[in-house]
């Protein structure tokens, strides 16, 4: 059923079902997002997203809330940006966000947030994880989006072999009892690594090139092919830097794959170094 | 539904026993047919993922921790992944993941007990840990024991707190001559004659009753009972649930503890009453872990009940939480049973269409519900009869900190807050009177030149204030406010879920701004505004609201 | 399927089914992006039922687990056949306006009650009635298998008696209903359709028929041969009998991946001349006369592969091949200019050009199109066609357009490689998640969850023949014998043990494998061996080699 709303000054027409985000998306509207992602399912938790609803007292989550039939949105309002400036303080001054997506960043820039003001405030630490010659984990830049639990669960690989563990500030991604990687129940998808938005996680090959400070990302091409494996055909994405394979990954539109790939798709390229 | 990968250690036998007795009714996940055959599947699982929290506690009692070996037979049993089990297991204070001490004190510090004027009982333990509210603050300075190989048990001052049931008795009716443990007792005392009485109404009357009554909830939210009901009962849903907020938590707060270890019965035949309203046949009681006493007599009182044939019609479970006071915000608490963190969903939806495991259901604090009784049984003029017109009824109020005489206190809604006061006699040691708390760690301080607020959600409201959960706890003149307001401050950020960005880090970032020299009101105001407009429940929306008091009366 | 030769449904289309079944085939783990369809299914309510000797990663998410007997595939399928049929479950309006066969197939199945398919499959009878009536009344079935129901001397029976399913319960040709062939590797499907099968041209055409032969000819200007060659089993004996002399071997290692390898081996070894074409120094290659490295296929050239739902997509090269490496196009290409053929200059896009016009199921698919619809799925006729998501549609216009679906008759039979005294334990083999075939590419990633190849068998099995875990014990076949660790794992029944073969330089486990193979698809029979277990200190003590 279609009807009409307004976002900032203008009237638009939706689908009930519809959140927020996607009808301001397709209206030229860009709200922020972090947690979000277009394969897995909203968990609205960064709260980045969040814009003003009439009638309703606290900020609405842009990303999950479905649209209602002449809700008036502010995507910008005073209100709006506060809370995006302070979600962007909390985040980069708790952790590391330099190797984040150049979209966080950005909106950093953008919304004026000045972490520093809580320099004196605690930040997370952990030692980097690297437990296999795959992974690297290196939680000191994670910002508890979810997105790697999702991915490891029911949005994609049903292996559950992470979960969020603790509570409050002390709230961390974990396997059982901090088991190594090698011996939980993970089985080396990568499709955590897929939606890591801060650089918490990367493949070993991206954070020893990264380390050496030999990732140039704006010297890589990218090439679309069909993984060399089983019969299913699952796309891939071949990422190339100096003229080798560094990085493989699937495009998250692709009905195939959705973004995700098994451990062959995502590290077997590595046959051919 | 996973690939259920687990370690190789195994539960020992005592664990073993414990799992067992929890999957004694439904058996685990997977069932092995043969050697070539094996029944499970998603619905399996999911069916018996409740059974997780219980599960946890049957190997913490067990054990006294959540072993490695415990985790993942239980895991095995419920077809949980380990991972998940775990993040369940760290989302709860009184659940250990690491071998602990043989007895281990928990010792409430938090806001009444911060002015506890006895020291602390000394007990033979292994090691002492800091508490937040127990919910003990009639009786003076708390101690939850943790011992392995048994439930925990409260040690408290040797002190008959006060129950006063105030001019017109209702919910304290039965509980001002002490505990009512037998079913024959409580029959003796008007008991069940108001589920007679719904089952001769009609359900549909029973919500009309209840919709005039004009009965709001007595857990903090005031939302009116009545429409929750006639929502409920208008779904068209085969499964429904009932579900009693048992999980009182707030600091300050202890009147539904005392409902439910003197008067058990009555919540068991309310929430047989509200499962008959709405048509739903299963209902839960979700006791607050820290409520060992509470827990047992509601056990007790269940099983009498239902073997007397009693609850025909609505077969009802308890749970017991374990130490994580968001699990009273109502979403969380439903993520709770099911087996899961006890992390707030995003609302809407409401539990009224999408509540527990996503069929439409009534969730009500015990208060509320107990009110529900008289509103059947005399109708709902007889019980409009006190309080104001738009607060009706009575209200319980939890007398604390530096009063004389603390206790529980049913008045009819609109007392005086001097009144309630004067008759708790007053201020301990009639030392001046500094300020009021109402409401909790989420509520906020009256001036003492408040004194004549008249306690209804209406004044209330008018004056800034909530009710909240009918929290009064009075600090004399010697009180440094601003150690309670940071006391507060750290209660929010340990019990910060930490699903959302603005609670997870913004309760942290207060906490460590008030604990500064001089607190930066700039940062302060930013905390405020972000939590209170991006949080994704009540818990961060209120994080700050003592701040903002204090700083109102010029404390900070 | 049915002359169509590939599978009916897309992968999306399992998203939407009310029942799943899994029948020979471990998709979690050897196909394990077609099982997150395969779990978006489950999410949406749909029961699934894996039906396979071991109790494999994918039936851990089976609502019913069928571990049946090595090889007990038909038995079992006409058992339920027979109990649809008893019970009424029949589609009888589909069956009387799709398909021919019925009557003969009710004959022909009526041996087989639920008695009979116990004892043979060794399953309980009510769960094999409980799964009839779960097939019997699904509103959308989806039936999916891999090698375990076609690594069998029965394998195009086994595969008929699956069909057989489908079409009583009219499960075929509808959205959400329908039947899956999983493909092993990521262009069976494209090199059956391109003709890489002895009896087919490009287009799957047939060779026997002059009048779907003759646009090749045309095109090639030259006679095409009317007899089919031979397939891989056949050229094998043909090596053994000294008619096949001369092997030209592209991206396949033979030596390792050949059942009784030995045998193979020595065949391969007695050729004239073995020319290899291969990204590594194989096994196979190691033997060659002449090595040609190659690219490879994925990201060092360009083409086309065609996937499990016959979707055709583009790979394209990212990076330039090491060394010497060329083309596969290219070394053919010279290889012609040297044998006095100037075919030009090689060109992925102009060969893939030259299929459409010769194929009608591809003539829709340019690269222009492929390249922005993701691929395409055949047959796609034209410029305007975006594909088929499933076929056999047809089967539900009334009267039906082309020819009925035929039902067919199968009739059971073990596997050839016989348990007895001598050899009483059942061997059979497949994939794990990290590993792909000989190991030639995934032995060249670190995987952290490789497990190398062990000896698999269950506690109570392992406990009959006294051999413990992590124990390296002989495993002796009738033709050969190697030596492999023994695990101990939950995941098998009593009497079968389970080995992968992906480690053949650990256990070189097709040394055990039979060569008995399907006379209508030259598979052989990978899954069936029968095995004894040998002490290796008795060895040293004395015992027999």
């Amino acid at each position: 059923m279609t009807i009409e709303l307004r976002i900032d000054d203008a009237i638009v027409t939706a689908e009930q079902g519809d959140t927020i985000r996607d009808v301001a998306a397709r209206h030229g509207v860009e709200i922020p997002t972090l947690c979000w992602a277009a394969n897995l399912t909203p968990v609205n938790v960064c709260r980045l997203c969040v814009v003003e609803v009439e009638g309703s007292r606290p900020l609405v989550p842009a990303c999950s809330r479905p649209v209602e039939a002449d809700m008036v949105v502010s995507t910008n309002s005073h209100r709006v940006r506060t809370s995006r400036r302070m979600v962007l303080e909390l985040l980069a001054s708790s952790v590391d966000l330099d190797r984040a997506e150049p979209e966080l960043l950005d909106q950093i820039e953008e919304y004026g947030a000045r972490p520093e003001r809580f320099a004196a405030g605690a930040t997370k630490h952990a030692p980097v994880k690297q437990q296999d010659e795959l992974y690297v984990r290196d939680y000191q830049r994670c910002v508890l989006c979810y997105k790697c639990v999702e991915a490891c669960g029911d949005d994609a690989q049903h292996t559950f072999a992470i979960s969020v563990a603790g509570r409050g500030f002390d709230a961390h991604i974990s396997t059982e009892f901090d088991t190594a990687l090698p011996d939980s129940a993970c089985v080396y998808c990568g499709n955590c690594i897929a939606v890591c938005p801060t650089g918490a996680l990367t493949p070993l090959t991206e954070f020893v090139r990264r380390e050496a400070g030999e990732w140039r990302p704006d010297q890589q091409s990218v090439t679309r092919t069909v993984c060399a494996f089983c019969g299913v055909g699952c796309n891939l994405d071949l990422h190339v830097q100096d003229g080798e394979v560094v990085k493989v990954t699937s495009p998250a539109d692709h009905d195939i794959t959705q973004g995700n790939l098994c451990i062959k798709g995502r590290f077997g390229w590595q046959h051919l170094r | 539904m996973s690939d259920l990968h687990v370690g190789s250690e195994r539960a020992d036998d005592a664990e073993a026993a414990a799992i067992e007795r929890v999957l004694a009714t439904t058996g685990p996940a997977v069932a092995r047919v043969s050697a070539r055959v094996t029944l499970g599947g998603m619905q399996a699982t999911a069916s018996r993922r409740h059974l997780l929290l219980p599960g946890l506690w049957a190997l913490q009692d067990a054990v006294g921790w959540i072993s490695p070996g415990g985790l993942n037979s239980l895991c095995l049993a419920l077809g949980v992944p380990p991972a998940e089990g775990y993040g369940v297991a760290t989302f709860y204070d009184l659940l250990r993941t690491e071998r602990p001490s043989t007895t281990i004190e928990r010792r409430c510090d938090d806001l009444a007990c911060l002015l506890a004027i006895e020291p602390p009982i000394p007990t033979d333990v292994d090691a002492v840990e800091s508490s937040p509210c127990l919910g003990q603050c009639d009786r003076g300075a708390a101690s939850l024991i943790q011992t392995c190989g048994a439930p925990p048990r409260i040690e408290t001052p040797d002190r008959e707190p006060r129950v006063d049931a105030g001019p017109s008795p209702r919910l304290l009716r039965r509980a001002l001559t002490g505990a009512v443990t037998s079913l024959a007792d409580y029959r003796a005392l008007g008991g069940f004659v108001a589920l007679a009485a719904a089952r001769t109404m009609g359900a549909e009357a029973v919500v009309d009753a209840v919709t005039a009554a004009g009965l709001r909830g007595r857990g903090g939210a005031a939302f009116p009972t009545g429409a929750k009901w006639r929502a409920v009962a208008s779904e068209t849903a085969t499964e429904k649930h009932v579900v009693a907020n048992a999980d009182e938590s707030e600091p300050g707060t202890f009147k539904d503890r005392v409902l439910m270890e003197r008067d058990p019965f009555s919540l068991i035949e309310a929430l047989a009453v509200a499962g008959f309203a709405v048509g739903a046949r299963t209902g839960w009681i979700y006791v607050r872990g820290e409520y060992p006493e509470a827990y047992q007599r509601l056990v007790a009182a269940l099983d009498e009940s239902s073997a007397a044939g009693l609850l025909e019609g609505i077969t009802i479970e308890i749970r017991r939480g374990a130490g994580a006071y968001i699990c009273g915000e109502e979403t969380a608490l439903l993520e709770s049973i099911e087996g899961y963190r006890g992390e707030p969903r995003n609302k809407p939806p409401y539990p009224t269409t999408h509540g527990l495991f996503g069929a439409p259901t009534v969730i009500n604090n015990v208060e509320t519900l107990i009110n529900v009784l008289d509103i059947v049984e005399h109708g709902p003029d007889a019980w409009r009869s006190v309080g104001t017109h738009d607060s009706p009824g009575t209200r319980l109020l939890c007398l604390s900190g530096h009063v004389e005489h603390p206790g529980v206190y049913e008045r009819p809604m609109g007392v005086r807050l001097a009144d309630v006061i004067a008759e708790a006699g007053g201020v301990r040691g009639a030392r001046p009177l500094q300020a009021v708390l109402l409401g909790g760690a989420a509520g906020a301080f009256v001036h003492p030149d408040q004194r004549d607020l008249e306690l209804s959600f209406e004044a209330a409201h008018e004056a800034g204030v909530g009710l909240g959960s009918g929290v009064v706890m009075l600090f004399d003149d010697t009180v440094d406010l601003r150690a309670v307001v940071r006391r507060a401050a750290r209660f929010f950020a340990h019990e910060s879920c930490g699903q959302c960005v603005p609670c997870r880090v913004g309760t942290q970032r207060q906490v460590e701004v008030l604990t500064s020299e001089r607190p930066d009101t700039a940062l302060l105001d930013d905390l405020e505004q972000v939590m209170r407009d991006a949080s994704i429940c009540g818990l961060g929306h209120t994080a700050s609201s003592l701040v903002r008091s204090a700083r109102t009366l010029g404390v900070l | 399927m049915f002359g169509a030769g590939g599978g009916t449904s897309s992968y999306r289309e399992i998203e939407d089914a009310d029942v799943i079944v899994l029948w020979g085939s471990n998709a979690r783990e050897a196909h394990p992006i077609f099982f997150h369809h395969v779990l978006a299914g489950l999410r949406k309510g749909a029961s699934m039922y894996v039906v396979d000797p071991r109790r494999t990663a994918s039936a851990a998410f089976a609502d019913v687990w069928l571990g049946l007997d090595v090889g007990s595939d038909i038995a079992l399928a006409n058992g339920v056949a027979r109990e649809i049929i008893a019970a009424g479950l029949v589609d009888r309006e589909f069956i009387d306006a799709a398909t021919d066969g019925f009557d003969e197939l009710v004959t022909a199945v009526e041996p087989w009650t639920l008695d009979r398919t116990a004892a043979i499959t060794g399953l309980p009878q009510l769960q094999i009635r409980d799964f009839a009536h779960a097939i019997g009344g699904a509103r959308r079935l989806q039936l999916c298998w891999t090698l375990g129901i076609t690594e069998h001397i029965t394998a195009v029976d086994n595969v008929f008696a699956l069909i057989n399913l489908a079409l009583l319960t009219g499960n075929v040709g509808r959205w959400g209903s329908g039947l899956v062939p999983l493909r092993g590797q990521n262009n069976v499907q494209g090199g059956g359709d391109m003709g890489a099968i002895p009896a087919r041209l490009p287009g799957f055409a047939d060779l026997t028929d002059a009048s779907e032969r003759a646009p090749f000819e045309r095109m090639w200007q030259a006679a095409v041969p009317s007899r089919p060659g031979l397939h891989l089993s056949q050229m094998f004996e043909a090596m053994h009998s000294g008619s096949l002399r001369a092997l030209w071997v592209i991206g396949e290692n033979p030596a390792d991946s050949e059942a009784d390898g030995e045998h193979a081996r020595a065949a391969l070894g007695a050729l004239d001349i073995l020319v290899v074409q291969d990204l590594y120094l194989t096994r196979t290659a190691a033997m060659a006369d002449v090595v040609f490295p190659a690219a490879a296929g994925w990201a060092e050239t360009d083409g086309t592969v065609t996937n499990s739902e016959r979707r055709v997509q583009r790979v394209r090269a990212a990076v330039a091949p090491p060394g010497q490496a060329r083309d596969d196009l290219a070394i053919v290409f010279d290889l012609a200019a040297a044998f006095g053929h100037d075919w030009g200059a090689p060109n992925a896009e102009t060969v893939w050009n030259e299929v459409r016009s010769l194929s009608r199921n591809h003539a829709g698919m340019s690269y222009q199109r492929l390249d922005t619809l993701g691929g395409l799925q055949w047959p796609c006729l034209d410029d305007d066609d975006l594909g088929a998501p499933f076929l056999h549609g047809r089967l539900w216009a009334r009267p039906i357009e082309g020819p009925r679906a035929p039902l067919q008759c199968v009739e059971w039979q073990p596997p050839a490689d016989a348990l007895d005294e001598h050899f009483p334990l059942r061997l059979t083999t497949g994939r794990v998640l990290d590993g792909y075939n000989t190991g030639v590419q995934t032995a060249r990633f670190p995987s952290p969850i490789r497990s190398g190849a062990t000896l698999d068998l269950a506690a109570a099995t392992a406990m009959r023949y006294a051999v413990d875990d992590g124990e390296v014990v002989r495993v002796v076949s009738r033709r050969g014998a190697i030596p492999m660790t023994v695990r101990i794992v939950e995941s098998l029944p009593p009497d079968l043990a389970f080995t992968t073969f992906h480690f053949p330089e650990i256990a070189d486990v097709n040394r055990l494998t039979a060569d008995a193979w399907d006379p209508k698809s030259g598979t052989a029979e990978f899954k069936a061996t029968a095995i004894r277990l040998e002490s290796i200190d008795a060895d040293t003590q004395g015992g027999r080699a």
